[in-house]
């Protein structure tokens, strides 16, 4: 017989549960296979109730974030053959309202990124007939490093200050802010300075520095928002000393 | 009969609890390095004391220093300056997380940022030293 390895699931139906629970299941264990792959398997051949988000298998698309053994992972790239021997245990996102076994809500998260005016923002568009707005690859290499950001949240589910304060910003929305305040191309650093410059914005942020050490796109969220609070910082001490500055 | 599904469906939420911060090593860290402040706050105020005490003249100041070298504030002291250096060296280290700095085009090596940090950290530390055994 196969080797197999030890699933642990949280389950949660809300029309018939008042709290989550675990379910386990014995799983193939294969080189090649991830923990998706492991709950693909349950959903195929076990148990087709489980309820959890994937798409792109490929950590692209950013939907299969969840906590493996506590921690928050993209689980179409986290390895069964890591944990094993032992039990792999999968977890929805901390810090998010569980809506069935494996999914989050996280429809505020939706808004806060919204907040934070994630495109470009020109004082005047010019017109098409012009071309496109051009870059160098050094104003490109500014802010390529957040553009990564896939939205899967892992971010927000390593941050203690989101799980404290749901009204925080949190990592990934704070570094989409700071993404298009670098890109030379956007106008817009000012709309976004009174929504990010706000105790529930950059500082609300404690600089734990996890959201840097999950994020699988390396991002760096922790920078982002740090860096942003040395550019806030800098723009409230010009407002104070050249009052007549203005936009 | 089937139970229709309302909508939004009853969401489960969680509270984070109180000691989150003893889950991991990262986490109790971070909060160490909060706590050092008190360590910072002390020697602030241990310094603000004996600025008084010296104010108040030589027989108080001798009365301060006697207090100073009592076992329970030697061994406080050596706690204090234990998590100041901590305090110290975590956020030289996170420097380079703040300040992104770009030379024609390309951001700086962390180790940039984080070595003048600590070079002007000993220049300080042996000016110091300077003022005060230069006998």
């Amino acid at each position: 017989m196969a080797e197999t390895i030890t699933l642990e699931v949280q389950r949660y139906n809300p029309e018939k549960d008042t709290e989550p629970g675990l379910q386990t299941y014995e799983v193939p264990l294969k080189k090649e296979w991830v923990v998706l792959d492991a709950l693909n398997y349950v959903k195929d051949k076990v148990d087709g109730s489980l309820s959890f988000r994937w798409s792109c298998r490929m950590g692209i698309c950013g939907s299969c974030g969840m906590m493996v053994n506590g921690e928050p992972k993209l689980t179409c790239a986290t390895f069964l053959t890591d944990y094993a021997p032992g039990t792999v245990r999968v977890e929805p996102l901390k810090h998010f309202p569980v809506l069935r076994d494996l999914v989050v809500d996280i429809t505020d998260f939706l808004a806060k990124l919204s907040r934070a005016k994630p495109w470009l923002i020109r004082k005047q568009e010019k017109p098409l007939a012009e071309g496109e707005y051009l870059q160098t690859p050094e104003q490109l290499d500014a802010f390529k490093q957040f553009s990564m950001c896939i939205n899967c949240l892992l971010c927000y589910a390593a941050c203690p200050v989101y799980g404290l304060d749901p009204l925080f910003s949190g990592p990934a929305a704070i570094a989409l802010a700071q993404r298009y305040n670098m890109d030379s191309r956007d106008q817009g650093a000012a709309q976004r300075l009174d929504i990010l410059s706000h105790s529930d914005g950059i500082w609300g942020c404690t600089f734990v520095g996890e959201c840097t050490e999950v994020c699988p796109k390396h991002v760096d969220p922790a920078g982002a928002i740090q860096q942003y609070k040395l550019t806030a910082t800098t723009e409230w001490f010009k407002s104070m000393l050249m009052p007549w500055r203005g936009e | 009969m089937a139970i229709p599904t309302y909508y939004p469906p009853r969401a489960y939420r969680t509270r984070v609890s109180t000691y989150w911060w003893l889950r991991s090593w990262p986490y109790l860290r971070f909060i160490l390095r909060e706590l050092s402040s008190i360590s910072v706050a002390w020697f602030v105020l241990v310094t603000l004391l004996q600025l008084g005490a010296l104010h108040r003249g030589p027989a108080e100041y001798a009365r301060f220093g006697e207090w100073l070298r009592s076992p329970l504030m030697i061994a406080g002291n050596a706690v204090a300056l234990f998590f100041l250096l901590f305090h110290a060296i975590t956020w030289f280290n996170l420097a380079p997380k703040a300040m992104a700095v770009r030379i024609r085009g390309k951001r700086v090596p962390p180790l940039f940022i984080t070595v003048p940090n600590y070079i002007a950290w000993l220049a300080a530390s042996l000016f110091v030293a300077f003022v005060l055994l230069r006998g």
